[in-house]
């Protein structure tokens, strides 16, 4: 239960008198609060410090050391303390919890020695309060960091088992794991840098024959030749073999990396396809350039680029805006100085596009004065021009910079808190969830406590009731109370799917008995078959369902039966609990059924399968025998069921 | 854009919404609420002394302010039964301890309507519980009253019982409710009637008593 609420229990509790009018079955006897004793102030010994508070503020959390009887262990009978070994100024904090109900990590306090405090007294962390939440976070992961740095050595062990693929898959990404992959991997850097270098000099001019000079790339043809296919075969195999190895090929085969590697390999094989045919062969030299790409494929082997090509991506937005206010910039000016320039003769600027290339040279401060301008209207907004200029391109630049590594460092922040929100949200719904699971759980051990309720001494239900905090005992009459005065009983969602599975398998069933609308039985066979799996209310039902069976992918093991098989597919909608028990009891099996009243649920059924447990009560009763005429009517979209003859 | 545009038409043409909640919140948050004297509370209530320190305590803890509003309330009461919806309910109780209609309960309530709840008469009880099911407080229950009433009860049950609550449930549970209450079937449960038919009702006598020893 959460925090304060404990205050409240009493108040939910005499408010509960308000259904007792209207209730149709007696109420359930409550817990007996044995230990009548006023509230009292308890004294907290921690290692000198006196710290004292009432006996009720430590009762609000009964799941933590202080607030169940563990603490028990440490009082000092003859000081009549508790007396704690531990942090006082640790102890604050949690003591304060227990005050105000929320969990503050206090900044100076080192991050291990509060999660020792924290787990010493019972108390999870994930209930820090947004306060202080994204500070402990933050020491925390740095405090792991720190020592995973001392662990490096143990991302070397091997698991044992790998398949061959996984190995291969592994030496690629961790290069560093076993010599072979370490020389794999120096062998394709040294080979990527050989190919960059023999593209850079073949196009060197070495020695001239005739009159022009060629260059290295056409003197030594074959020997160029030679390199790049060796190149390229490297290249060919360690990407056919990443592709092998892939864990998921699809993901592999869109990945940037393999995208480059693709790219680098292919103008080579589309050389070899297309020979000396003079058409292309201009199409063919611009292909060349795509091997300039292999450069690329050193990201593999440096951090820093991948660092690089991620951050740019990520101020993808930055660096939009400053390119759209400087194409703004241009074309403003570009404009101005045309018409500025149109008088003049002999003059560059011939067209709006022509004058472009001056704006942005201008602007960029480069200068490089291959178009000037000759009007004096012209050099005062080229002037203009180049003042706006600086001030246009040195902007944005610090504010990117600064931009970029905040939005780097958001970024990383966006995604913690995404990912702790979804942990916290999914342990506060299992705590939640263990509540509820608590009262089923108790309800199931407390159908035996009505039974010694009738039969038993006093001290037995005592020792029984013993088990669980007084708190936790209250909530739970409360709870039973409502179920009695509804005349409906909590029950889990997976047991309540597999009711309803079973309820529209087999509707002549009758249930529990403590009901106050009791459906008749349509008298058949199948009134024989044992209860199961389902939590009633009786004295001779086993307690202990641990399992909900899943109805309908167990085969049945009597011989007799075909195999057929039910598939219902039931889309968990909120329309489940209309599937009311009297339409399902109309829902007999007969060709009539067409007839019901059916608002969700569908009709046919096939046969099913049982496996019980184990009682022998199945030989005739198994529910639904071989029928021949099997409909397949979906009134609605949620409950989809195939029949099979 | 546009939807800026669309925002900024609808906040410019409706101030008063946001303002008026920002307002109220601000009221409640520098309204503080202090009880009357011990001694007061100790004449009006059947508590002792250390029982209203200590529910005080607990109040004061949960309420800096002394005061509950409507969702606090709710919020509390919710936290009891996680599996269902006690939001409706919660409201109906929190206009049954809210008995001068000021939209918070003051600490005076809580404490004058867990003494009536706790220590108080069979009588008191019951007229407690008519008081809560008589929404309107005119004095009648009638059908839908009661309705509502028991719609809310069976909300709180949540979807995963078993058996599955039908949406006829509350009806039926309240047709059985006047059947048994409504002697001269005129519609509706008058106080006397209401009381006749519980004080006959052993089960009901029987769990009046329940939570005699709470606090």
């Amino acid at each position: 239960m959460a925090a304060g609420v404990a205050a409240w229990l009493p108040f939910a509790r005499a408010a509960a008198i308000g259904w007792m009018p209207v209730a149709n079955c007696p109420m359930p006897v409550a817990p007996r609060d044995h230990s009548k004793r006023q509230d009292e102030l308890i004294i907290l010994n921690v290692s000198g410090r006196r710290f004292q508070t009432w006996r009720t503020t430590l009762d609000r959390y009964p799941d933590t050391l202080l607030g169940s009887s563990e603490k028990e262990f440490f009082y000092n009978e003859e000081a009549k303390e508790y007396f704690f070994d531990r942090d006082p100024e640790a102890f604050r904090s949690v003591l304060n919890f227990y005050r105000t109900g929320k969990l503050h990590y206090p900044r100076a306090e080192c991050i291990q020695a509060y999660d020792e405090e924290l787990s010493f007294f019972g108390i999870i962390p994930e209930i820090i309060g947004d306060c202080c939440y994204e500070e402990y976070k933050d020491r925390k992961r740095e405090n792991a960091e720190r020592l995973q740095d001392d662990q490096e050595d143990k991302k070397d062990f091997k698991p044992p088992n790998m398949t061959f693929r996984e190995t291969i898959w592994r030496a690629f990404e961790n290069p560093h794991t076993s010599t072979m992959a370490l020389v794999f991997y120096y062998v394709t850097g040294f080979f990527i840098a050989i190919s960059v270098l023999t593209n850079v000099v073949e196009t060197v001019p070495c020695g001239s024959t005739s009159q022009k000079d060629i260059s290295c790339g056409q003197r030594y043809t074959v020997a160029f030749f030679c390199m790049d296919t060796a190149c390229v075969m490297i290249f060919t195999v360690e990407y056919l073999l990443r592709l092998f190895a892939a864990p998921s090929r699809y993901l592999f085969m869109r990945s940037v990396m393999s995208i480059i590697d693709v790219v680098a390999i292919f103008p080579y094989y589309i050389g070899l396809v297309m020979t000396d045919n003079e058409d292309v062969s201009g199409a063919f030299v611009t292909l060349r350039v795509f091997r300039v790409f292999r450069i690329f494929k050193f990201s593999r082997h440096s951090q820093g680029l991948r660092i690089l090509g991620y951050t740019l991506k990520s101020c993808a937005s930055e660096l939009g805006f400053l390119l759209f206010s400087l194409t703004m910039a241009i074309i403003i000016f570009a404009t101005v100085m045309f018409y500025a320039e149109k008088g003049s003769s002999s003059t560059k600027f011939t067209s709006i596009p022509a004058s472009f290339w001056y704006t942005i040279v201008t602007m960029t401060t480069l200068g490089y004065g291959d178009m000037v301008p000759k009007t004096i209207a012209g050099k005062i907004f080229g002037s203009i021009c180049s003042l706006s200029g600086v001030l246009v391109i040195a902007l944005p630049v610090p504010v990117i910079v600064s931009n970029f590594s905040r939005i780097y460092h958001q970024n990383q922040r966006a995604d913690k808190r995404r990912a702790q929100k979804k942990a916290r949200l999914a342990r506060i719904r299992i705590a939640k969830k263990g509540s509820s699971n608590a009262y089923l759980q108790t309800k199931r051990n407390g159908l035996l406590n009505e039974l010694l309720d009738l039969t038993a001494s006093e001290e037995e239900q005592q020792h029984l009731n013993k088990t669980k905090s007084l708190l936790e005992s209250q909530h739970h009459h409360l709870l039973h109370c409502l179920e009695k005065t509804t005349g409906h009983d909590f029950v889990d969602e997976q047991l309540f799917e597999q009711n309803c599975l079973e309820g529209a398998l087999q509707p002549y069933r009758s249930r529990t008995p403590s009901t106050s609308s009791l459906e008749g039985m349509t008298g058949t066979c199948c009134s024989r078959r044992t209860k199961r799996s389902v939590p009633l209310p009786i004295a001779n039902a086993p307690a202990s369902h641990a399992h909900p069976l899943a109805l309908t992918h167990t085969l049945p093991k009597s011989p007799g039966l075909q195999e057929l098989s039910a598939i219902n597919i039931q889309c968990a909608e909120k329309q489940i609990h209309s599937s009311s028990r009297s339409n399902l009891n109309m829902q007999t099996n007969e060709v009539d059924r067409r007839n019901c009243k059916q608002q969700k649920v569908t009709t046919a059924i096939i046969s099913i399968q049982t496996a019980n447990t184990g009682s022998p009560a199945e030989d005739g009763g198994h529910g639904l025998p071989n029928r021949g005429a099997s409909v397949v009517t979906t009134t609605s979209s949620n409950i989809i069921k195939v029949s099979a003859l | 854009m546009k939807c800026c545009l669309v925002k900024w038409i609808i906040a410019s043409t409706a101030p008063q919404g946001p303002d008026d909640i920002s307002e109220s919140e601000l009221e409640m948050a520098t309204v503080r609420h202090q009880p009357e004297g011990l001694d007061q509370l100790q004449t009006q209530t059947k508590f002792t002394r250390k029982e209203l320190q200590s529910l005080y305590r607990g109040f004061k803890n949960e309420c800096p302010s002394g005061l509950v509003d409507e969702e606090t309330f709710k919020m509390i009461y919710s936290q009891f039964f996680p599996q269902g919806d006690a939001t409706t309910y919660a409201h109906f109780l929190f206009n049954a301890f809210d008995t001068d209609r000021s939209g918070s309960i003051r600490f005076e309530d809580f404490v004058i309507g867990l003494s009536v709840l706790l220590r108080g008469s069979v009588n008191e009880k019951l007229r407690w519980a008519f008081n809560l099911y008589d929404i309107n407080k005119d004095g009648y229950i009638t059908k839908e009253e009661m309705l509502a009433i028991m719609t809310s009860i069976y909300d709180m049950m949540g979807r995963y019982t078993t058996p599955s609550v039908k949406d006829d449930a509350p009806f039926e549970h309240v047709e059985k409710f006047f059947q048994k209450m409504d002697k001269n079937r005129d519609g509706v449960v008058t106080f006397d009637e209401f009381i006749e038919t519980c004080q006959k009702d052993d089960n009901i006598m029987s769990s009046m008593q329940l939570f005699e020893n709470v606090i």
